[in-house]
């Protein structure tokens, strides 16, 4: 695969028509922030673009497109997409919901709500359910909301003080 | 408590009392922008700018405690390279949450910190690194506010035509604890994985794209404006010795009200548990964590007749850290707490030093074995030589983060961890199965 190709040239190989526009806009603003001939400084935010535009996770093809796109050695786009915990390089559900283990949670019972979001969803952590619709993500890390624990964060967006039943009700209203 | 009430929010958390403190117009209400607006028209020497900040006695508050003014003095400001700053937003100890708040309720003070900060340092372009999973409130919430602040013509080229350029970027991380080291942070904004790199070179010299660099925390920024604008001398008398102004305690675990609050260091934990409600349900205290899973865990009883500042926590063998302070009621199972705690470093280490990549998985299947009433006793004696040859032989901190919450854990609860191997993983504190206790 080409990593040489400009844009404009597309090659047979070329990865960059899987791009939507949106996507381009967005990684172009990113590039703007920082100086000319670091455009590798908007790796992390080109994968965050591209796995939303994928529904919740990362391709290898969508990988190389932003290695095209930046003008990158494919390897510096893996090892970023593998290295950070948001990033997801295995098919997954769309609606990624992390609950927080970590010790203030889990000393607000954030682990009995691990087992009722499991037992409701018939998944384990790190599994989706099979209509892809949630994806129950392996959480270790806190998530700095902890003056509201037990919390989970599904999305992007933060739900405090849960008990099972705002956890149910959460869930249920994803799409 | 009454002694605290006027005491609370004197400087990050001033703007709060208004509806919607983040806006420009409230920032203003509390004299915000004063400072730099008076810097932009007089442009004082840099040295007298960081002399104030040095004079203030402010000191990092993102667990590190380093003089702030110090650090910026190293940035080698007369030099004609392009110089940055870089804001640590990636606030992830776990405990802590308070740069949160300060990105959600009172943005300004951070950007006009940061403004600050830019022209002591000399340095004309920031970035904000804010941690990814802050995308949907916090990122906005600052986006918003720099909006507003460049409308007002108080940030960007040529500033009130002034010749003064100073730019703010907002960059978002995508989860990695360890990217909130510095030199982490710095590789993961070129776009790399956050591994901390060797010092020297310190930032101050060989930074950002290889530019010289200062990095300090969100916190950290965000007290300057208010320290200048009430004068160094005000913020200095807040604090005991060597503990100048207030901090932002965020106070989570076994208390009744969970809360952030605005105090001046020093004040003893007894005061602080108590404006959070005391210990939940009115049960006893059994242990604290002051300052951040990082620092080592203190007796309840301890803590009770401690204050909440450097000094006093250095005393009783922990540290003030981020000021996370996590509370443990006397149902809590240490050993549980530990395998909790060890996990977490073995999911977060970069793997990049060998100690840590496979001392941090050792000590938590150790603790693990505990808890699964698989240990011996001599186990104990391993685990406590496994975070001796993590300490001290890692490139960051990260490493001894790891291993003081082992080796304060054994310290002071080492009864725990021996009736549970004796018991075949039964836990002393609730009879119950290492792997189901509280």
């Amino acid at each position: 695969m080409s990593t040489q190709t400009k844009p404009g040239a597309l090659g047979a190989d070329s990865k960059l028509k899987l791009l939507t526009a949106a996507t381009r806009h967005e990684i172009d603003e990113w590039v703007k922030k920082f100086p000319p001939g670091r455009q590798r400084s908007a790796t992390i935010s080109a994968l965050r673009a591209v796995q939303e535009q994928n529904h919740g996770f990362l391709t290898p093809e969508l990988m190389d497109a932003v290695a095209e796109y930046l003008n990158l050695p494919p390897i510096q786009v893996y090892e970023v997409a593998t290295f950070y915990s948001m990033f997801e390089t295995h098919p997954c559900g769309r609606h990624h919901v992390s609950i927080c283990t970590n010790l203030s949670c889990m000393l607000n019972g954030a682990e009995d709500l691990v087992a009722h979001a499991e037992k409701k969803l018939g998944i384990k952590l790190n599994q989706s359910t099979p209509d892809k619709r949630i994806f129950l993500k392996r959480e270790e890390e806190c998530l700095a909301a902890c003056t509201g624990a037990p919390m989970m964060m599904v999305d992007h967006v933060f739900h405090e003080y849960l008990t099972p039943e705002k956890v149910d009700k959460i869930l249920d209203e994803l799409k | 408590m009454s002694q605290w009430a006027d005491k609370q929010n004197l400087l990050l958390f001033e703007a709060l009392k208004y509806d919607q403190p983040w806006t420009l117009d409230s920032y203003r209400k509390i004299g915000g922008y004063e400072v730099w607006e008076k810097m932009l028209a007089e442009k004082p020497t840099r040295e007298s700018v960081i002399d104030a900040v040095k004079g203030s006695g402010l000191r990092g508050r993102g667990g590190a405690a380093f003089p702030t003014g110090m650090k910026w003095s190293f940035m080698p400001r007369n030099s004609p390279v392009q110089k940055y700053l870089v804001c640590n937003s990636d606030e992830s100890e776990p405990g802590t949450c308070h740069d949160r708040d300060i990105l959600r309720y009172t943005p300004h003070a951070l950007i006009e910190g940061l403004a600050i900060g830019g022209y002591a340092t000399n340095s004309t372009v920031a970035y904000n690194y804010i941690r990814g999973e802050f995308l949907g409130e916090p990122v906005p919430r600052f986006e918003a506010a720099l909006k507003e602040a460049y409308a007002a013509g108080l940030l960007g080229r040529n500033i009130k035509g002034t010749g003064i350029d100073f730019d703010i970027y907002t960059f978002v991380g995508a989860g990695a604890y360890i990217c909130g080291e510095e030199t982490a942070m710095l590789d993961s904004l070129e776009g790399k994985p956050g591994k901390p790199r060797f010092k020297p070179p310190f930032p101050a010299n060989f930074g950002l794209y290889g530019a010289p660099t200062t990095i300090n925390n969100t916190q950290s920024f965000a007290s300057v404006p208010a320290i200048l604008r009430k004068g160094p001398e005000w913020f200095v008398q807040l604090g005991p010795k060597n503990a100048a102004g207030t901090v932002i305690f965020s106070v989570s675990g076994h208390v009744e009200k969970p809360a952030n609050l605005e105090l001046p260091l020093g004040i003893p934990f007894k005061d602080l548990l108590d404006l959070c409600g005391g210990v939940k349900g009115g049960a006893k205290l059994k242990a604290v964590i002051p300052g951040g899973l990082s620092v080592p865990v203190v007796p309840g009883d301890v803590m009770l007749k401690t204050n909440m500042d450097y000094d006093s926590l250095k005393a009783v063998g922990s540290a003030i850290g981020s000021a996370g302070v996590i509370v443990m009621d006397e149902t809590t199972c240490m050993v549980r707490v530990l395998e909790r705690i060890t996990r977490f470093y073995k999911s977060e280490s970069c793997g990049q030093c060998t100690p840590c990549r496979e001392g941090t998985g050792w000590m938590n299947r150790l603790v693990k074995r505990i808890l699964a009433g698989d240990a011996r006793r001599e186990e104990l004696g391993l685990l406590l030589d496994v975070a001796g040859r993590i300490e001290g032989h890692t490139i960051c901190g990260f490493g001894d983060a790891s291993a003081w919450p082992v080796q304060s854990a054994l310290k002071h609860f080492r009864h725990e961890f021996e009736y549970m191997i004796d018991h075949g993983g039964r836990s002393m504190v609730s009879d119950q199965l290492g792997a189901k206790a509280a």
